[in-house]
């Protein structure tokens, strides 16, 4: 089914089966491979994204359900060579090891600040939950959004 | 994932009138596509309802209406859910990721599928999958699964979270059919036991979709608990969880409300308790009783009567957290 979509500001208009998750649309389709597939089932996190400014799961939205929504993806945060404060927080507080959830952590750690999430690091944990991290870097999750809220 | 026909059906008379046995509509999608990714449902047409439902909350002065396109997320934000209905927050706000309830509808939520594993896992029988197949958690790996209201057909647990608070609140579900007619369902009456006919959730008519979840005005703004006890601290769903609201004159109860998630196939609603309560002194002593008079009634599973004395100490401490709140 022909499709139009805005994925970081980008309008994309191209044909995709309709059972294309926003997930598969990125990475496939548009080779935004930074949204990742870890469980494909919404349990990870690793493929969070922005919806009109909210975070939300791409392996969990249709493609065929976004056009006129605004996608916001890890690709799309930093300005040229200038990261996004979530993004050079991450690296300055440790916050992964292999890299594999963290764009979604990222994404995830950046609404977390925006809804006001983080008022303590039980409150900041709570609400970083749907993010899974197999390497353990949840410490440094946290100092990095604590730093991020200043 | 099978081939889908998607449809987007701008208004709800052109969405129920196609709707039948082989389309289902999808709103957040957040339970759907999962369940279309392990081919347990099997929609040959997805009828998109997200132009079609309403996505407002309406306060009134005889209580709230949300409507079924309302997000998880922006009801547990709604200054009106807050002030005049915080249990309902507070029951969401335990529940999925914030991820996922940013995407899950209200309507969506009091139809999503149990997680009983077996009922994932299409590789065995379950009834609630495939009817006449047997239940394999009967006699399998029962810990997660229901330890009141089951049948030898299924012993599957209801999910939500967001409906432990509507059945304490007795809320109605406001239905639209396939011919343009509202009517209510008592949300005691929404969801349904097993029985012989595991494959049925809920009693939703078919073809038709709900509209809105109402909540009459109610005096447990002050005296309420969610406790939800599970696996892991957070995004993992109940073994068992409480609601529980108080009305209190001084130390006395006038009326209390307690149901549960984790232990039925619908969310249940521990009415004798509520009897018992009624009229008492609101004491520790009395809440050791009530949660005592709730686990007379189980009668749990093979592998899951650690849940029993779960049960025990989350509604005791859930009415106790009442008078915390």
């Amino acid at each position: 089914m022909p499709l139009t979509v805005t994925i970081n500001k980008k309008e994309y208009t191209l044909d995709a089966d309709s059972r294309t998750t926003l997930l598969d649309l990125l990475r496939e389709k548009l080779h935004l491979t930074g949204a990742k597939k870890g469980c494909d089932h919404g349990q990870c996190g690793a493929c969070t994204v922005h919806m009109d400014g909210q975070r939300i799961l791409s392996c969990l939205t249709l493609a065929a359900m976004v056009p006129g929504k605004n996608i916001t993806t890890i690709e799309g945060l930093a300005d040229g060579d200038n990261l996004h404060p979530m993004q050079q927080a991450f690296i300055e507080c440790d916050g992964f090891q292999c890299g594999y959830c963290t764009p979604g952590q990222i994404m995830s750690a950046i609404a977390c600040v925006n809804e006001g999430h983080t008022n303590s690091v039980a409150e900041i944990k709570e609400f970083m939950s749907g993010n899974l991290c197999r390497c353990g870097a949840y410490n440094g999750i946290v100092e990095s959004i604590q730093k991020v809220k200043k | 994932m099978r081939p889908f026909i998607f449809v987007r059906p701008t208004n709800a008379s052109q969405a129920l009138s196609q709707k039948n046995n082989s389309t289902q509509f999808i709103a957040g999608g957040t339970n759907l596509l999962d369940l279309m990714k392990k081919d347990i449902a099997q929609p040959e047409t997805l009828l998109d309802v997200n132009s079609v439902l309403s996505n407002a909350i309406q306060s009134s002065e005889k209580g709230i209406s949300i409507g079924a396109l309302v997000r998880n997320s922006a009801v547990a934000l709604h200054n009106d859910i807050l002030s005049r209905f915080p249990l309902v927050a507070k029951a969401i706000l335990a529940g999925a990721s914030p991820q996922i309830r940013n995407m899950a509808t209200t309507g969506g939520n009091l139809l999503q599928r149990t997680r009983c594993p077996y009922f994932y896992d299409t590789t065995l029988p379950c009834n609630k999958r495939k009817p006449g197949t047997g239940c394999s958690a009967l006699q399998g790996n029962n810990r997660m699964n229901a330890i009141i209201g089951w049948s030898a057909d299924c012993v599957a647990v209801h999910p939500s979270d967001f409906c432990i608070a509507l059945a304490a609140l007795d809320a109605e579900v406001v239905v639209l059919g396939k011919d343009q007619k509202n009517t209510v369902i008592p949300f005691k009456d929404f969801h349904r036991l097993p029985g012989n006919t595991a494959d049925r959730d809920n009693n939703l008519p078919a073809n038709s979709m709900i509209q809105s979840v109402d909540i009459a005005n109610n005096p447990f703004q002050k005296n309420y608990a969610y406790v939800k006890l599970r696996d892991r601290d957070s995004y993992a769903f109940a073994l068992v969880s409480v609601a529980a609201a108080l009305q209190l004159n001084n130390k006395k109860i006038v009326e209390a409300r307690l149901a549960s998630g984790g232990v039925a196939h619908k969310p249940w609603r521990w009415y004798a308790v509520e009897q018992y309560l009624k009229g008492k002194e609101a004491t520790p002593a009395v809440f050791k009783e009530a949660a005592a008079v709730a686990v007379k009634e189980t009668k749990p599973l093979s592998h899951n009567g650690f849940k029993v004395s779960m049960l025990r100490g989350a509604i005791e401490l859930a009415l106790g957290n009442c008078l915390i709140a």
